[in-house]
């Protein structure tokens, strides 16, 4: 399989990076060059059934343990804040919103 | 458990060392942060209470991906320039817990992306056994560090292969233990289920005493095995006797002797192996036969993990931010500007394996054949092999500059990554010279076998003649 | 979808479906992947630490608590809990999601297959099948509203822990919608789960729309409504949403698959794109997290712990007290109502009467005091002694409520306060004739029609004895007397 500079584009949008245009042709060419040597596995013949793998179970945690403490502020490492928030720039599409906008969950 | 080798060099001798070879702009490159003033004081305090912890006073470098209070957390990235995390690695803390003296923070490939540490944003760390060449990746600063006398011992991190290919590049001893046998806990995530803490030392012995110090159970790591760590310093120590490996069954995995194989590394394997045998061990040939399929499966994997994990850096909590009007622009600018070249390809390719219609092509099929990969290993350990011996890397350390493709890159942990798959433990230990370049010979073990892998590795140094360092 | 496009009205009989997706707060202390208290209302990112701040290097262990509270509300929904489930991200970028990924479970779930009542008063009863809960992080919060130049992110409520119920595709009605919700919370309260409460937020509800020609099997295209802050909302956001897509099919246009908010003000829903280009979340297993794998032992254990399910409730108060379907459903509301009334079902002996104290004076003067209703000063017992005076006559319904008021100021028996202010019923013709003989008096011209044959009268009379007796006098006995007079 191979990708086209849509491709590219396309997941450099998902991955919020931005690719410069003189920069895309040689970023395609590389990962076409990479995915030739990864098609490999495509042409792997794979058993049907890997039989049945035990895998170790999830440690848990108590709920009353408590948090890893922060050793500095977070104003000491964070790009911006006001009052206790963190800031980023406002979002366009909650110009003139009053509510919270939740995320996926 | 005996540390007088490592004892006997103290931090200031680590500092007259660092101003020999590592400072200013001729240096090799291998620190990107130090602490010269507080590690000073802490071994001036150390000498007066006559702390006689394990490490007491024990200057040890860190790579800059394992998170320190004390110093910053770059990753060798633009991203995270100047940011200094507010709690400290596991495996960090357990060092200092031993008395350790934590000198500087060491050079990277960005996020551990890449085999030369040529990808730091911050310059190559340089060789120390030919400064014109590479000292490996992505561990490069500490592999240099030990090898050229700085610390004797420092913490880097494995991925696929970033220590015990660094090690070999710079003639010294790099250990990756078996996964979840030392906490991740600020190990700066490149591919999760790939990483591991690693350790580097002039030797076996020193190695796995290091690593003891840093094994074991985590809270804070769901991945970290509830194990009890054995006594791996000890287990480094000689057996009586001139057979010290009777009975031991030594694996020659056919996939990694193949023509791909520089003749004078193989040479030097194949030595190794007799004097393995003349130990006592018996030397079998075995077949991992899907080997070949390693470095694809990593390079589908390792980004597809990368992608995620590095989708934090978006300029919202820490590191650096780009100015933008729009929340979209600032990310991206913010993204853009902080990741070099390799990081970008990799988020990338990682985008698009997991990405709606190439999920299952990509990533299913790499976790398939990565079971595969696992079960190869099992099989051979199951059949009476205690370990493994191979080369470490397919060549001595190339030239800065020298290697330009990717995949040819990729190809420098052809014979490391498939421990990383298999989450076995795996080391390197010097065993020859190739045009006065190290080679590295690669020990690998079954999980939580790390007991039986230092002891191979003990016996054979001692064989050589180089437990005092290459 | 062949849309007819009827001159007036509509020849197309549409089909509402459904399906509801709940998040739901899991009761814990602590977050789902690290130590942060969970408590509501603190100063802005102050419950954070490495793991939820999203720091590099930071991991998550799961809370075993939660595990233990998604379990409870699994197996009160009748789902199967799974030996094996998985940890997956969902990848996307928001500022409120501090890791880039959001860590939920995705093709394997904790559990999966459940049912929930939505009517009882039907035999067998209806019920909308569960499709799956599963275990996830809650994300941060984004405040547009607190800086005109910035948005704020507080990551206080990033990593609380959520379940989220999603609903079959079946429900085709917003009454029964709203059923499935009230029924669903009731559980999630029974169980001790979760607060549950839309306001607060601990509970948050996504409907999902579609509509169909009746008979036609395909689903519509959906779409997804979200921002209810309470069923009645959630009711009128279906109804509205309803009404726009009929529209939209019969005027031949299309339903475009979007999210949109419900504007409970102008009651209409909107476009809610707040996250940028198109949705592709590359799931993956989470690789920081092994497998969750429950023991047979852990989920009976889970099992046992459950209490009495509003289900069983129900059903045992129609069997046992005979009760009505309506009392029922407002005694069964919740475990705390529904307890008392038993105590004091059983305390008076009177299961009916104890119902109707309940849900009138008792619930009526718990909601004026504003306080709860285990802290009532009418204890169960006084209660129970009250409802057995009344119901045995010796005191009139009027005096039972006025004895009621008492109570509450003073720990009184009532049968005490009863006999020391009169309020027992007078049965005794003596006391009785003489009152009859007082209001006679005072009412003359009444009582003279009504000696005259005025029958129509007797009732003003008996109110008038009744009011002179402070409600002691015995109603029947009274009017007795008065037909006796004017025979």
């Amino acid at each position: 399989m191979s990708v086209t500079n849509d491709d590219v584009l396309h997941v450099a949008q998902l991955a919020r990076l931005a690719i410069d245009d003189a920069r895309l042709p040689g970023l395609v060419a590389e990962l076409n060059g990479i995915l030739r040597h990864i098609d490999a596995l495509q042409q792997a013949t794979l058993p049907a059934d890997l039989g049945e793998r035990s895998v170790a179970g999830m440690p848990l945690r108590a709920d009353d343990v408590p948090p890893v403490a922060l050793q500095r502020t977070r104003e000491a490492f964070a790009p911006s804040t006001r009052d206790g928030f963190f800031l980023v720039p406002r979002l366009a599409t909650h110009g003139d919103a009053g509510a919270s906008a939740e995320g996926d969950a | 458990m005996s540390v007088e080798s490592l004892k006997a060099h103290t931090v200031e001798a680590a500092w007259a060392q660092y101003d020999a070879v590592d400072a200013g702009p001729t240096g090799l490159n291998a620190f990107l942060s130090v602490d010269r003033e507080g590690s000073l004081a802490a071994a001036r305090s150390m000498a007066t209470s006559a702390d006689t912890a394990d490490l007491a006073g024990v200057p040890v470098a860190i790579k800059d991906n394992l998170t320190t209070l004390t110093l910053p957390t770059t990753c060798g990235s633009r991203m995270l320039e100047g940011y200094v995390s507010p709690y400290e690695a596991t495996a960090v803390r357990k060092l200092r817990d031993a008395g350790a003296i934590v000198i500087g923070k060491t050079n990277m490939d960005e996020f551990a992306m890449g085999s030369s540490t040529e990808n730091s944003a911050y310059g190559p760390t340089q060789n120390p056994v030919d400064r014109s060449r590479v000292p490996g990746g992505s561990s490069g600063g500490s592999a240099a560090a030990v090898a050229a006398g700085v610390v004797r011992l420092a913490l880097g991190s494995e991925t696929g292969g970033s220590v015990r290919q660094p090690a070999a590049f710079c003639g010294i001893v790099g250990v990756k233990p078996t996964y979840g046998r030392v906490s991740r806990f600020g190990l700066v995530a490149y591919a999760s289920s790939l990483d591991h803490v690693g350790v580097f030392a002039r030797n076996v012995h020193d190695a796995a005493l290091g690593l003891e110090i840093i094994a074991g159970h985590d809270p804070y790591d769901a991945t970290c095995a509830a194990y009890p760590v054995p006594a791996l310093g000890a287990s480094a120590r000689l057996a009586d006797g001139a057979q010290p490996l009777a009975g031991l069954v030594v694996g020659r995995p056919v996939e990694y002797f193949t023509d791909a194989l520089d003749p004078r590394i193989r040479a030097h394997c194949d030595a190794s192996l007799e004097r393995l045998r003349a130990l006592g061990a018996v030397v079998r040939d075995v077949s991992l036969p899907h080997t070949t399929l390693a470095i694809p499966v990593y390079y589908v994997l390792a980004p597809a993990e990368a992608s995620s994990n590095l989708a934090r850096y978006d300029g919202v909590r820490y590191g650096q931010r780009a100015n933008a009007d729009g929340l979209r622009e600032m990310y991206e600018r913010t993204r853009s500007g902080g990741f070099g070249a390799e990081v970008t390809r990799r988020i990338l390719l990682g985008t698009y394996v997991l990405s709606a219609g190439y999920y299952d092509a990509y990533y299913r099929r790499a976790q398939t054949v990565r079971t595969l990969i696992t079960q190869d290993f099992e099989r051979v350990f199951a059949s009476g092999v205690h370990v493994l011996f191979t080369p470490t890397a397919p060549t001595p350390a190339f030239r800065i500059g020298e290697v330009s493709d990717p995949y040819d890159m990729y190809l420098s942990d052809i014979y490391t990554v498939t421990a990383n798959l298999a989450g076995i433990p795996a080391m390197s230990q010097p065993i020859g010279l190739v045009d006065g370049l190290p080679v590295g010979g690669q020990f690998m073990a079954a999980r939580f076998d790390e007991a039986t892998m230092f002891k191979a590795a003990a016996a054979l140094e001692h064989a050589m003649g180089m437990e005092g360092g290459a | 979808m062949t849309a007819t496009t009827p001159a007036t009205g509509s020849a197309i009989d549409w089909e509402l479906v459904i399906g509801l997706e709940v998040h739901c707060q899991l009761k814990t202390r602590s977050k789902i992947f690290c130590g942060c208290a969970t408590s509501f209302g603190e100063a802005p990112n102050t419950n954070t630490c490495p793991v939820c701040l999203g720091l590099p290097g930071a991991l998550p262990v799961l809370n075993a608590h939660a595990v233990e509270l998604a379990t409870r509300a699994s197996l009160a929904l009748g789902c199967t809990v799974h030996e094996t489930s998985v940890f997956a991200r969902k990848n996307y970028f928001y500022p409120d999601l501090p890791k880039g990924y959001q860590i939920s479970q995705f093709d394997q779930p904790i559990a999966t297959g459940g049912t929930i009542v939505v009517d009882d008063t039907v035999e067998p009863p209806r019920v909308i099948r569960v499709h799956r809960v599963h275990m996830e992080e809650d994300a941060g919060k984004s405040v547009h509203d607190r800086f005109r130049d910035a948005t704020a992110i507080d990551l206080n409520r990033a990593g609380t822990p959520l379940i989220e119920i999603v609903s079959e595709p079946e429900i085709h009605s917003a009454a029964d919608a709203v059923s499935y919700l009230r029924r669903l919370k009731q559980i999630l309260e029974y169980t001790e789960v979760s607060d549950a409460n839309m306001e607060e937020g601990s509970l948050r509800v996504d409907v999902n729309i579609s509509i169909r020609p009746r008979g036609v099997q395909a689903l519509g295209t959906k779409t997804e409504v979200k921002n209810l802050n309470s069923f009645s909302s959630a009711e009128r956001a279906v109804e509205v949403e309803f009404a726009r897509q009929r529209a939209l099919l019969e005027r031949g246009g299309r339903v475009e698959q979007q999210t949109l908010l419900y504007d409970e003000k102008r009651n209409e829903v909107r476009s809610a794109r707040s996250k940028e280009g198109s949705h592709d979340y590359r799931y993956f297993p989470e690789p920081d997290l092994p497998p969750l794998r429950l023991t047979d032992a852990f989920v009976q254990e889970q099992r046992a712990s459950l209490p009495e399910l509003p289900a069983a409730k129900r059903d045992r108060f129609a069997a046992h007290y005979g009760l009505g379907a309506a009392d029922i459903e407002q005694l069964s509301v919740n475990r705390t109502l529904a307890d008392r009334f038993e105590v004091v079902a059983a305390s008076s002996g009177e299961a009916r009467r104890a119902a109707n104290w309940m849900l009138g004076p008792v619930l009526a003067a718990v909601n004026a005091s504003g306080g709860a209703l285990l802290d009532h000063a009418v204890d169960p017992d006084r209660l129970g002694a009250l409802i057995k005076l009344e119901a045995q006559g010796d005191i009139s319904n009027t005096a039972a409520r006025q004895i009621f008021t008492l109570m509450e100021h003073e720990p009184t028996e009532p049968l005490a306060i009863a006999t020391r202010d009169g309020l027992l019923k007078v049965t005794d013709d003596s006391a009785l004739v003489a009152w009859i003989d007082e209001v006679f008096a005072e009412s003359p011209t009444e009582a003279a029609r009504f000696m005259a044959g005025e029958r129509k009268l007797q009732g003003v009379l008996v109110g008038q004895v009744m009011k002179k007796s402070k409600g002691s006098a015995d109603p029947k006995k009274v009017n007795q007397l008065l037909a006796a007079r004017a025979e």
